[in-house]
C-alpha cells in the first residue's frame, strides 16, 4: 500500500498536486513551532549561570549545525538513489536540497563565530567542529556549482550524484582527521560548547527549534521541488493547461 | 523590557546572530517564490507566442 | 609494440603518450618546484621557521601540481573518441581506467616524488625527515590522484574559464584528509614521536581510492559520454 503510494507520487503530475498542500501545511507548523521555540528560549528560559545571556544563541546554531549534516546526508541519499534506479523525482529532490543545506551550514559557522567571540575572545578558532563545518559548506557549494555548470538536467543530476557520493564517503574521514589534527595542534580543546547537562527549560526549547528547523528545510524542499517539477515538464499538458486554466498564476503560491 | 534587549551585555552577539539567521532563512524561503514566478511567466509568454503564430497561419 | 594484455597495453599506452610530451610531464613539476620556492621568499629565509613549515608547503606544493594535471587526464581520449572506444571494449571498463589511472600516476606522481628531496634540502630538513616525507607522498599521492581523477571526469564536459577553479572547488575538499594526515606525521616524526598509526591511517586512505575511486570514475565518464 505504502508502495503504491511511492508509485503515484513518482508521477510529476501527481507530486505537483499533492505537495501544494503539503508545504503549506508544513510551512505554518514551522512558523508556529518557531514562535514557540523562540518565545521559550529568548524569554522563559533562564540565562545560563556560566555564560549569562550569551548562551542563548544556542537555540539557532545548534538546530543550525544539526540540519547541515542531515541535509546533506538527505541529499546525497536522494541522488544516489536518482543514479542507481534513475528516479527523476530523486534526482529533483536532490537538487531542491542543497540550498537550504548550504543555507544551513552558513549559518551554523556565522552564528558559531559569533557565539565563539565572547567565549573565545575571538570570531574564529581553529577548533574541530567549526572546521568541519566550514568544509561542509565548501561540498555543498561544489555540488551546487557542478549542478548549475551541466545544463542537461538528468546529467547534471547524474555527475552531481557521483559526487555527493563521493562527499558523503569522505565526510567521516574528513571529521576524524579534523579532531586528529585538532588535538595534535592545540591538545584537548574544552569546548564551551560542550553542557554535559542541559536544564529542561533550555532543552525543551532547543528541541522545538530543532523541529521547526526541519519542518523549515522540507517546506523549502517541496517549494523548490515544485519549481523543478514545473520547469522540466513546462512543455507537457498537464502544465500548459493549468497556466491556461489559471489555475496556477504567478501570483500564487 | 530594555534588560531583555541588552542581553547582558552581549546583545550585540545575540541579536546580529538571530538577525543574520532569520534573513537568510527569509531569502531562501523567498527565492523558490521568485523563481517559480519566473517560470510560470515564461510557460505564459511561450503559449501566447504559439497562439499568435496558429493564429498567422490561419 | 603493445602488450597483448588489454590493461597492460592501456598503460604502456598512456606512458607512450606522455613520454613523447615532455611538456606535459614538466610543467607540473616546475609548478610544482616554483609554488614550493615562493614561501621562502614570502616568509624570510630563517632555517628554523622554514624547516618546521616545510612538510606543510611541500605538501600544498604537491596537491596544487597534482591539481594542475587533472584536466589533462580525460581531455585528449574524450576530444578525439579513444575514450568512447574503451567503454565499449569487452573488457571491463573499471579495471581499464584503473590501469589508465596507475599510469597516470607513474607520470605525475612518481617525478613528483623523486623531486621531493631536493626540496626538502631547500627547506634543510632533516634526513630523517625527508624520509619521513617521501613516504608520505607515496602513500598520499596515489590516493589524491585517485581522487583527482573523480572530479576531472565529472567535470569532463565543461569548457571554459570555469572549469578548471569548479574542479579545484570539487577536489580540493576532499584532499584534505590526505593533507592533515601527511603534514602531521611529518611533524610529529620531527617530535621524535612514532608514526606507525598515522602511516597505517594514510595506507588505508590509499587501500579505500583505489577500491572505490575506479569505479567513480568510470561512472562519472560515462555520465559525461552520453
Amino acid at each position: 500500500m505504502i508502495w503504491d503510494f511511492f508509485y503515484k507520487l513518482a508521477s510529476p503530475r501527481y507530486f505537483y498536486a499533492i505537495t501544494g498542500k503539503w508545504a503549506v501545511w508544513l510551512g505554518w507548523l514551522c512558523l508556529i513551532l518557531m514562535v514557540a521555540g523562540l518565545y521559550g528560549g529568548l524569554i522563559l528560559a533562564p540565562p545560563d549561570y556560566q555564560q549569562g545571556e550569551s548562551y542563548r544563541i544556542i537555540f539557532i546554531h545548534v538546530p543550525s549545525a544539526w540540519m547541515s549534516l542531515f541535509v546533506y546526508v538527505f541529499m546525497a541519499f536522494n541522488a544516489a538513489i536518482g543514479l542507481i534506479w534513475r528516479i527523476k523525482l530523486s534526482e529533483i529532490i536532490a537538487r531542491s536540497s542543497a540550498p537550504a543545506g548550504a543555507a544551513f551550514t552558513f549559518l551554523a559557522l556565522v552564528t558559531g563565530a559569533l557565539w565563539g567571540k565572547p567565549m573565545w575572545g575571538t570570531y574564529w578558532v581553529w577548533d574541530a567542529r567549526l572546521t568541519s563545518e566550514l568544509i561542509l559548506l565548501f561540498l555543498y557549494l561544489g555540488f551546487i556549482a557542478l549542478q548549475s555548470a551541466i545544463e542537461d538536467p538528468r546529467q547534471a543530476a547524474r555527475a552531481s550524484a557521483v559526487l555527493a557520493i563521493a562527499g558523503l564517503v569522505n565526510i567521516p574521514i574528513i571529521h576524524y582527521s579534523v579532531v586528529w589534527w585538532n588535538t595534535l595542534h592545540q591538545g584537548p580543546t574544552i569546548t564551551k560548547f560542550d553542557n554535559p547537562s542541559i536544564h529542561t527549560s533550555m532543552l525543551i526549547p532547543l528541541l522545538i527549534m530543532a523541529v521547526a528547523f526541519k519542518l523549515y528545510f522540507f517546506t523549502n524542499l517541496l517549494m523548490r521541488a515544485r519549481c523543478e517539477v514545473l520547469l522540466r515538464e513546462k512543455d507537457s499538458r498537464w502544465v500548459q493547461e493549468l497556466v491556461i486554466e489559471g489555475r496556477i498564476s504567478e501570483k500564487t503560491a | 523590557m530594555t534588560e531583555f534587549f541588552h542581553m547582558g551585555g552581549y546583545a550585540f552577539y545575540v541579536w546580529t546572530s538571530y538577525g543574520v539567521v532569520f534573513l537568510v532563512l527569509l531569502l531562501t524561503f523567498l527565492a523558490p517564490l521568485h523563481r517559480r514566478h519566473k517560470i510560470i511567466a515564461l510557460i505564459k509568454s511561450a503559449q501566447t507566442r504559439k497562439e499568435k503564430l496558429a493564429r498567422r497561419r490561419t | 609494440m603493445l602488450s597483448s594484455n588489454p590493461y597492460l597495453a592501456t598503460i604502456q599506452r598512456d606512458l607512450l603518450l606522455g613520454l613523447r610530451n615532455p611538456g606535459r610531464l614538466l610543467n607540473p613539476l616546475l609548478f610544482y618546484g616554483l609554488v614550493a620556492l615562493l614561501f621562502p621568499l614570502a616568509l624570510g629565509p630563517e632555517h628554523r621557521l622554514l624547516a618546521q613549515a616545510a612538510p606543510g608547503i611541500i605538501w600544498v606544493a604537491a596537491l596544487l601540481a597534482t591539481l594542475m594535471t587533472l584536466d589533462s587526464l580525460f581531455r585528449g581520449d574524450f576530444n578525439d573518441g579513444s575514450l568512447e572506444l574503451l567503454a565499449l571494449s569487452p573488457h571491463p571498463f573499471v579495471l581499464l581506467v584503473a590501469a589508465k589511472l596507475f599510469a597516470q600516476w607513474l607520470l605525475t606522481g612518481l617525478p613528483l616524488i623523486l623531486l621531493t628531496p631536493v626540496l626538502g634540502m631547500f627547506f634543510s630538513l632533516t634526513g630523517q625527515s625527508i624520509g619521513i616525507l617521501l613516504l608520505t607522498l607515496l602513500l598520499g599521492t596515489p590516493t589524491i590522484s585517485l581522487i583527482g581523477a573523480i572530479g576531472a571526469a565529472l567535470t569532463l564536459n565543461i569548457r571554459g574559464a570555469g572549469g578548471g577553479a569548479l574542479l579545484a572547488l570539487l577536489v580540493l575538499p576532499l584532499y584534505i584528509p590526505v593533507l592533515i594526515f601527511a603534514a602531521g606525521t611529518i611533524k610529529a616524526a620531527g617530535a621524535g614521536l612514532p608514526v606507525d598509526g598515522q602511516l597505517f591511517f594514510m595506507a588505508a586512505l590509499l587501500v579505500l581510492a583505489i577500491t572505490l575511486a575506479p569505479a567513480a570514475v568510470a561512472a562519472a565518464l560515462k555520465i559525461n559520454m552520453h
